[in-house]
Formats: structure tokens, sequence, C-alpha cells
């Protein structure tokens, strides 16, 4: 894993210049990662619902179909909810993009090894699933060669960032749901009473 | 032998209850399939102005209910009462951020039922509920649907709140085993 991007540098690149994106990230590190990479009301970072940050982000790409919407996630969180990969890709919403950060191991938990590191391809499933478009991301250059699809509402797009598993410190962002639900709609402009 | 997903009805209470969900404009549908919600299903695929989502599991649901919140949208979850235990994790980003919720809920293992597969989760499904502080109505007759369910959206979309709304399995007929003669 040594070549393997530093997870925190791959998500500061792929948001970088992030525009109108809308950012829900999975729970654990992946949270930590995307609050790293600037705090921002268009972020939405779970501290639960393992499995489902996918289809928070096929519900809120429905609604909010002219913008951009990425999932940020770990390999675990995604494992958890492979089913919505399906979902996801029989609706095909074109503004769509899941992200998968790919240690191959349960980072939070005690470094277990995960699925992805015991043979499970990424990017075979969501290919078999049916997403028309699926990235495999080990360099840098790779990445920034991907970023504009996160901007080009032509996807649903997968993509899976092979990452260290080097530590790095926790960033921590907020934890109230509820401050971050009304942050996010005031954003939108949308009521928050 | 196959058996018949035609569920005897005595009204239109599924025409009741998506009229009172177009009146709460409620713009996104998923579900689970369930004979007993088909009409409702049909109805939403027909109608351009609703999003419809087949899902391959019921607390996908419950997280893109969140997600359509987050993005202005009223979302509602149609499934079976078997699926209401596949949720009970997922109920939690319901809690921690105040998400409303609306899902209807048909009824197996409690009236005339066939297969004793479907009777645990049917006894455990207004508890399952409960015990994640989702709020639980029943209609057990089809004139009480529209009404049931115009004040369950009020209750979820008005008052932040989680609701579920179980639709008995008497109302719904006992799923039919065999084949019409």
């Amino acid at each position: 894993m040594k070549a393997a991007l530093d997870r925190r540098a791959a998500v500061k690149a792929l948001l970088q210049d992030r525009g109108d994106l809308l950012i829900v990230s999975g729970l654990g590190s992946s949270s930590y990662d995307v609050f790293d990479a600037g705090d921002h009301p268009a972020n939405f970072y779970l501290w639960g619902a393992m499995g489902g940050a996918a289809m928070i982000g096929l519900g809120l790409a429905l609604a909010q179909p002219s913008r951009p919407v990425a999932i940020v996630t770990g390999d675990g969180e995604q494992l958890m909810g492979l089913g919505s990969l399906a979902t996801i890709a029989a609706k095909k919403p074109g503004n769509l993009s899941i992200v998968v950060l790919d240690n191959a191991h349960f980072g939070e938990t005690g470094m277990q090894m995960s699925h992805s590191g015991l043979g499970a391809n990424l990017e075979l499933i969501a290919t078999g699933a049916g997403f028309p478009s699926v990235s495999t991301i080990e360099t840098l250059a790779a990445l920034n060669a991907f970023r504009p699809k996160l901007h080009d509402l032509s996807g649903p797009h997968f993509a899976r960032v092979a990452i260290s598993t080097d530590h790095v410190d926790r960033a921590l962002p907020p934890r109230d749901g509820v401050f971050l639900k009304n942050r996010f709609r005031g954003h939108l402009g949308l009521p928050v009473n | 032998m196959a058996a018949s997903d035609t569920p005897t009805t005595g009204s239109d209470w599924p025409l009741e209850i998506y009229n009172a969900l177009k009146a709460a404009d409620v713009r996104q549908l998923c579900y689970v399939p369930d004979a007993g919600h088909s009409r409702l299903i049909r109805l939403a695929h027909d109608d351009p102005a609703v999003a419809t989502t087949v899902l391959t599991t019921e607390e996908e649901g419950v997280a893109l209910s969140a997600g359509a919140w987050l993005g202005g949208q009223r979302a509602v979850l149609l499934m079976q009462s078997s699926g209401v235990g596949n949720c009970v994790n997922m109920f939690s980003l319901l809690q921690s951020c105040r998400f409303p919720f609306l899902t209807f809920v048909t009824m197996r293992g409690e009236w005339a039922e066939f297969n004793p597969w479907q009777v645990p989760m049917g006894k455990a499904t207004p508890s399952a509920f409960e015990i994640m502080g989702v709020t639980v109505f029943r209609i057990d007759r089809p004139e009480d649907a529209g009404e049931m369910a115009a004040a369950a959206a009020r209750l979820a979309y008005d008052s932040d709140q989680p609701i579920a709304v179980l639709i008995s399995q008497r109302m719904i007929g006992a799923k039919k085993w065999t084949e019409a003669k």
C-alpha cells in the first residue's frame, strides 16, 4: 500500500475548486477528510448511518438535479450498502458521483482487513451493478483527471481511490445532526424551521 | 404452484392514500415491492411529477428519504412488515438529525396468514418502530385511509416527525395461494 495516495491530500485535491458541489461524507475517516479539506455548509458529514451514504446521495441528487452531488466514503461503509449501487445504477442520476476511499481496511475499528483487501473488486461490483462510468484512481494525476467528472452531470460516476493505511490525525467535524441538516438546507435556500 | 399476487380489496383506498401524498407535495416514492402496495406503486410510476426508486433493501429508503429532505423534497417509503427490522439502525439517522420520515407498511403475519415465516416480524413490527422513536399509525378500515395518510403526512413533514402507517392485512386481503379455476 506504500505507493497508494495519502487520503487527506487525495480528498483535498478532489474537492479543489468545488464550486456548487454538494457533498455527503461517510462516517469515520471519510468525514474527517472532507472536513479537513475545508468546512462548508454544503458538506453533510455522517457520524452514523453506516451503509447509507450513497442512498442519502441519491435522494439528494434526485431533489437537486441541477447541482452536482458527490459521496465521499470508505470501503467499509460502501461494502455495507452494496445493494445501493444497484439501486443508483437503476436510477442513473447524472449528477451523482460515488467516490470510495479504499484502504482495504476498517480504519476506525482497529485496521481489520476489509473485503476489498480480501479480494472483492469494487469497480467490478459497480460495473456489474450497472454504473456507466467507473474509474480506478491510484495516482494524483489520475485523481486530477477524474475531478471534472464530479461536475459534468453525465454520471452516475463511481470511482475507487486507492489510499494508504498510514495514520493521519483525526479532524473532527460538527456532530450535531440537526445543525448540519439546517446548515445544508439553509445553503440551498430551503426553510430550516 | 404459483401464488396469485392480486390482493382482494374492498375500495380504492390506495388512490385515497396517493391523493393525500400528492396533496402533501410528496415528490419521491421508493419501495421494496409488495402485492398490497402494487396499485400505489403503479400510480407513482404513471405520475411524471413523482420520482420512483426501487430499492434492494428497505433501509435504503430511510437514507433516501433523508437525502431528499436535505435537497428540499418530500419522500415516502413503501414496504411490507418483513422489511421493518432491516431499517432499525438506519432509523438513528432520523433521530440524530430530526428528519421527517413517512412510511406505509403493509402488514403480513397477522390476519389469515398462510406463511408462518411472516409471523415473527409481523408481530414485532409496531414495537420495532417504537423502540426507535417512530410514531405508529394504523389503518384498519379502507374508509379511513385518505384521512389517516393526510394526517400522517402533516405530522411528518410539518412537525419533523418519523411516522409509520401500518395497513392491516385484513384490509389488503389475505394472499391467495391457490390458482383460480
